[in-house]
């Protein structure tokens, strides 16, 4: 683990943090991460053929491809840190603990949805798992999770909160206008940029003057650091980083994942803006949960036999979420008219 | 009773509220060490200290998110706009975050937080510092909207928007700050939001009209009342949800209907109280209902050109001369 003290939070100083060592996994770590990983790769599997079989409506945002940056980060949390993303929000909600079931029957729009089947697949909360959503408008949950940092402060907890953003996110102008409060009221709030690099099919290279992501807080004087957000243990490493900078009170700090979706931006995307063999490449070389897989066998942390024990749960969890989100009935007419108002 | 300025009512309100629970705190440009630059906050910051009374940079978009975001994790915020007209910026964060979330979260997640400050014309300030927002925000279904006239209304309607579980947009009035009323002393002096008020009684014609649009109105009354007509004057506080009862009742006993508003005349606050009166009090109107309204141009800057683009009381007395064919 590297030093975190090394600036003071004052005000002029330029914050310098020198980037995590490769932290390794324990032997329960690995498995840990394997599982919600897998979890979120074969639930957002599942979405994808419910949505071609016309059971999910809308817009429909796969994580696939992404999963150990919130599996990594996650593994750090402790509880009431706060977790807010936009609407790419499937697996942010798996890996705060939220019910799958819920979450498909939210995507299926049925009475058992998390949101009674009234905010769909991109507006999805538990007060309960400290989840704030599930938000539609590209870069509305950056105020908002430093909004829920500010109330951290204000109550004098030691909690963080984590809030997920794009590349594409980070070009909107409420992002800098956040960034500046957490730095200057020391907002202990950790950005998360899960830089995919694409904003729907606008590349990276193509939308942004500066390409490296996590220097986007230097005028701030906020911290950031790029990761490998395709490697768990160095998300992990990040993370743990990053949240005992903030819960010793020095303010924000910015994470670059650099990361990758194999899918389209939503499932009405072709994807005609890059390779195939780009993403086969991707797929072989850096897929998140093939490195965990590969390690397990090669250090003897699981046999064969294991991991496929695993990924038969897996899917049953899964499988049990699709039948009760096709089975559970639309909402009732009245629900049209509950919770507007409290 | 203690004659009390709307902003000294609107101050003590807030004061209150903050003595009575320690979620409650206020942000916003220059509320702590300036004092508020209408100084609606005065002496907030030397009571409550900084962690509660918050001066915050001049970012309308990001503060407004910020607030519901620590609203949704259960603080109460009062986030003032140094006058409304700046909150067009915070717009996303108003309607898209705080209004619809509730509804989005199937009743999970609330959004307890009152967005406050001047709007509509002051004077000479023109057209990007005037404009008024009530019929806006009050199509919006998660809001409330409240737009008080005299400051026991003010104050009463404050504490309860901020003790509402809900967002309210709190729309008040520059010109009015500094303008005396009588206030109830009372403990916990509280005004229920939705609850029209009846301000003058009379038999002939219902006027309609809320926040600075009543100085117009009752000033109408007044001139009207020399020449014999006795005017209803309501004054609706409260523009979502909107008294539709007290607005029918009036006007089912006068039969005559006349709105009052600073805005613009389309898709305006008269507006909807006339579908309103048509679809519940057709049967009973012995005119058409007229409109008194801002004009539909930008607030010029002229003096001269100001003042013909606000309604006036002759404004008023001539729209209720012709709904009584006088």
């Amino acid at each position: 683990m590297a030093s975190v003290d090394s600036a003071p939070a004052t005000h002029g100083d330029v914050h310098a943090v020198a980037p995590p060592d490769p932290v390794a996994f324990t032997q329960d770590e690995e498995l840990k991460a394997y599982r919600g990983m897998l979890l979120i790769r074969r639930f957002e599997e599942k979405a994808g053929q419910m949505y071609g079989m016309g059971l999910i409506g809308g817009f429909c945002h796969l994580y696939i491809g992404q999963e150990a940056v919130v599996t990594g980060l996650m593994m750090g949390a402790k509880l009431g840190d706060q977790t807010i993303t936009g609407y790419r929000d499937h697996g942010h909600m798996l890996a705060c603990g939220l019910d799958p079931r819920g979450v498909m029957a939210e995507l299926t729009g049925r009475s058992h949805g998390l949101s009674k089947g009234k905010g769909g697949s991109m507006h999805m909360f538990s007060k309960e798992k400290h989840f704030y959503g599930g938000h539609g408008i590209v870069g509305a949950q950056v105020p908002l999770g430093t909004g829920l940092a500010f109330a951290n402060r204000y109550r004098g907890n030691d909690n963080v909160s984590f809030v997920y953003f794009g590349d594409g996110a980070s070009n909107q102008g409420q992002v800098y206008e956040a960034f500046n409060m957490a730095e200057l009221w020391k907002l202990p709030v950790i950005y998360v940029i899960e830089n995919n690099r694409y904003a729907m099919g606008t590349s990276v290279t193509r939308s942004s003057a500066l390409v490296d992501l996590s220097k986007r807080g230097q005028s701030f004087n906020i911290p950031g650091l790029q990761v490998d957000g395709m490697d768990v243990r160095a998300v992990k490493a990040a993370g743990d980083l990053a949240l005992e900078w903030c819960r010793a009170g020095h303010g924000p700090m910015i994470l670059e994942m650099q990361t990758y979706r194999y899918r389209g931006h939503s499932m009405s995307d072709p994807a005609k803006y890059r390779t195939k063999d780009e993403v086969q490449k991707m797929r072989d070389e850096h897929d998140p949960i093939e490195q965990v897989k590969q390690r397990l066998l090669k250090t003897g942390g699981a046999s064969e036999d294991e991991l496929k024990k695993i990924d038969a749960d897996v899917r049953a969890v899964v499988a049990d979420a699709a039948d009760f989100a096709t089975q559970d009935p639309e909402p009732e007419a009245s629900e049209l008219w509950t919770d507007i108002l409290n | 009773m203690v004659s009390t300025t709307v902003r000294e009512a609107l101050r003590d309100a807030m004061a209150e509220e903050m003595r009575r629970d320690g979620d409650v705190f206020v942000m916003g440009e220059e509320v702590a060490e300036y004092q508020g630059a209408y100084k609606i906050t005065q002496g907030l910051l030397q009571e409550f200290g900084d962690r509660r009374v918050v001066d915050t940079p001049i970012t309308e978009h990001g503060f407004a998110g910020l607030g519901a975001g620590a609203a949704m994790a259960g603080l109460k915020p009062i986030v003032e706009f140094m006058t409304f007209n700046f909150a067009m910026q915070a717009m996303d964060q108003i309607i898209n975050s705080a209004a619809k979330t509730l509804y989005m979260s199937g009743g999970q997640m609330g959004c307890p937080i009152v967005f406050r400050g001047p709007n509509g014309a002051a004077a000479r300030v023109g057209a990007q510092h005037s404009q008024d927002y009530s019929a806006w925000y009050s199509s919006v279904p998660g809001l409330k909207v409240v737009a008080p006239y005299t400051a026991a209304d003010a104050k009463g309607l404050l504490k309860s928007a901020i003790r509402d579980p809900n967002p309210v947009i709190f729309l008040e009035n520059e010109i009015l700050y500094g303008q005396h009323f009588d206030v109830p002393q009372l403990e916990d002096f509280t005004v229920p939001i939705g609850k029209a008020r009846v301000a003058r009684a009379g038999t002939d014609v219902t006027i309609v009209s809320f926040s600075i649009g009543m100085t117009y109105a009752l000033k109408a009354a007044e001139l009207l009342q020399a020449e014999g007509i006795e005017a209803e004057v309501i004054d609706l506080r409260t523009l979502r949800p909107m008294d539709t009862d007290t607005i029918l009742a009036s006007v089912k006993k006068t039969g005559r209907c006349v709105t009052v508003e600073e805005g613009w005349a389309q898709s305006g606050i008269g507006a909807e109280i006339i579908a309103r009166v048509m679809e519940g009090a057709f049967d009973y109107l012995d005119a058409p209902v007229i409109r008194v309204t801002g004009k539909d141009v930008p607030m010029p800057y002229a003096a001269n050109l100001e003042k013909l683009a606000l309604p006036t009381a002759a404004d008023v007395v001539q729209a209720v001369k012709a709904v009584c064919y006088k």
